[in-house]
């Protein structure tokens, strides 16, 4: 994978979101970032930083640019389609009494 | 400027949104004027993120603190630095190295939190170089001996993370997320300081006065880290109002005094401050008044060691110049050859 470049007119390395799966089985966490100018090293900085005590089975970097994120302004309407469809919900349903469904 | 690579989150399915909450905050030119009214999520016991609306003020007090968290840690490194060859052990020798290594971390953890507001890496570390950015006043005292690592781990590290502890339920996610993981790591670095500490304590009268002359000279430097006391504090009234903090600076004083006088009599030090006495009633050790003119020269730049380490900083920035600049350039040749078209 080509690395993103150095940001426009600065000798600053790019910057990359790093995400850590604490055990196996876990799922991966965000944990921070870190600069590094290529995927190689974004790797290595990454496992120094967030991984100095066993605290990873595997690490993630992702070009921060690269993540789209849903805004803050936006959250009730984003996601208030989801509001009015309780029965998405077990509770919503009734079952026979003393009967065992789950 | 990299303000679109906020960390925690980068770009925005609406650019305008983004454009318009990531535009870097206007420099406040009277840090002594009063806070527009806080936001009532703050209030509510949100948790404010980095692309959340928030007061420019609190941005700009919140850049200005984390910004200097930061380079304590980084300038904190170069006092026992200077033990790290000359450590009396193997042991003891890995330890600090870990320890100093930590610090380096965790300075890193908490420039990635500041760079969530806005501000560029490069600029923060330009702040630094340039002496235009404070640090923390205790890493401009010179480590004489090395009972001076052990008074730092023990006091400067439990100070640390008496002020971390709190941070960690910070109003601000990312600076909050940081603390959490520093405090975990923290408490080993409290543990390596004590336990030299304890070690001298119980070893050759000339080992004894050692540690003794170490805790006389950095007791004062370390109750002074909390920083002025609230009345004369001119951001701690913002940073309380936002739940940036949540004690004050004299609160977290008193709670560092408290926790540490049992841990001195416990190794038979004495604590250089005659006035020093237990009050029944309150339930507090009452200590004496703090030097606060020497806090103002330390932190003006006229402590003993403030060129000393800012020289150090900025050799090893220099120093450190061919390392980025080969791999700034080995990343740049791997992007041409993956643009360049199959032979």
């Amino acid at each position: 994978m080509a690395a993103a470049a150095n940001e426009p007119g600065s000798d600053q390395w790019p910057l990359w979101e790093v995400f850590t799966q604490a055990k196996d089985g876990a799922p991966h966490e965000h944990a921070g970032s870190v600069h590094a100018p290529d995927p190689e090293i974004a790797l290595q900085n990454a496992r120094d930083v967030y991984a100095r005590r066993g605290e990873a089975v595997s690490v993630w970097v992702v070009p921060s640019a690269a993540i789209v994120a849903s805004s803050p302004e936006d959250r009730g309407p984003f996601f208030d389609p989801a509001d009015d469809k309780p029965y998405r919900h077990p509770q919503f349903y009734k079952t026979p009494r003393g009967v065992r469904v789950e | 400027m990299a303000r679109d690579r906020s960390s925690d989150g980068a770009a925005t399915l609406n650019s305008k949104r983004h454009a318009k909450v990531s535009t870097p905050p206007p420099p406040t030119p009277d840090d002594s004027a009063p806070a527009p009214a806080p936001d009532a999520r703050i209030d509510a016991g949100e948790t404010i993120e980095p692309k959340d609306w928030m007061p420019e003020r609190y941005r700009h007090q919140l850049v200005r603190m984390m910004s200097q968290h930061a380079h304590s840690e980084i300038v904190g490194m170069l006092p026992e630095g200077n033990w790290i060859t000359r450590a009396p052990s193997l042991r003891r020798k890995l330890c600090l190295l870990a320890k100093v290594q930590d610090e380096a971390g965790h300075g890193l953890y908490i420039y990635c939190a500041t760079e969530t507001l806005g501000v560029a890496r490069a600029e923060l570390i330009d702040q630094l170089l340039s002496g235009k950015a404070k640090y923390s006043s205790i890493f401009n005292y010179p480590t004489l001996t090395w009972a001076d690592i052990g008074c730092i781990g023990w006091f400067v590290d439990g100070a640390a993370i008496v002020n971390q502890t709190v941070l960690a339920k910070a109003s601000y996610g990312p600076y909050a997320r940081a603390m959490v993981r520093i405090c975990k790591e923290e408490n080993f670095h409290k543990r390596q300081g004590y336990e030299i500490v304890a070690t001298l304590a119980d070893g050759t009268p000339a080992q004894r006065a050692m540690v003794q002359d170490a805790v006389n000279r950095w007791w004062w430097p370390t109750l002074m880290m909390f920083g002025p006391s609230d009345v004369n504090s001119p951001n701690s009234a913002d940073l309380l109002r936002w739940r940036v903090k949540r004690f004050s600076n004299d609160e977290l004083r008193q709670r560092f005094v408290d926790l540490t006088v049992a841990q001195a009599q416990a190794v038979n030090l004495t604590l250089p401050d005659p006035k020093l006495r237990y009050n029944a009633e309150t339930k507090h050790w009452e200590f004496g008044e703090i030097d606060w003119a020497e806090f103002k020269q330390v932190i003006s730049g006229n402590g003993p060691c403030n060129r000393e380490r800012l020289e150090a900083r900025r050799a090893a920035h220099d120093q450190g110049a061919w390392v980025r600049e080969a791999a700034a350039a080995f990343a740049e040749k791997q992007r041409r050859r993956s643009a360049a078209p199959a032979a």
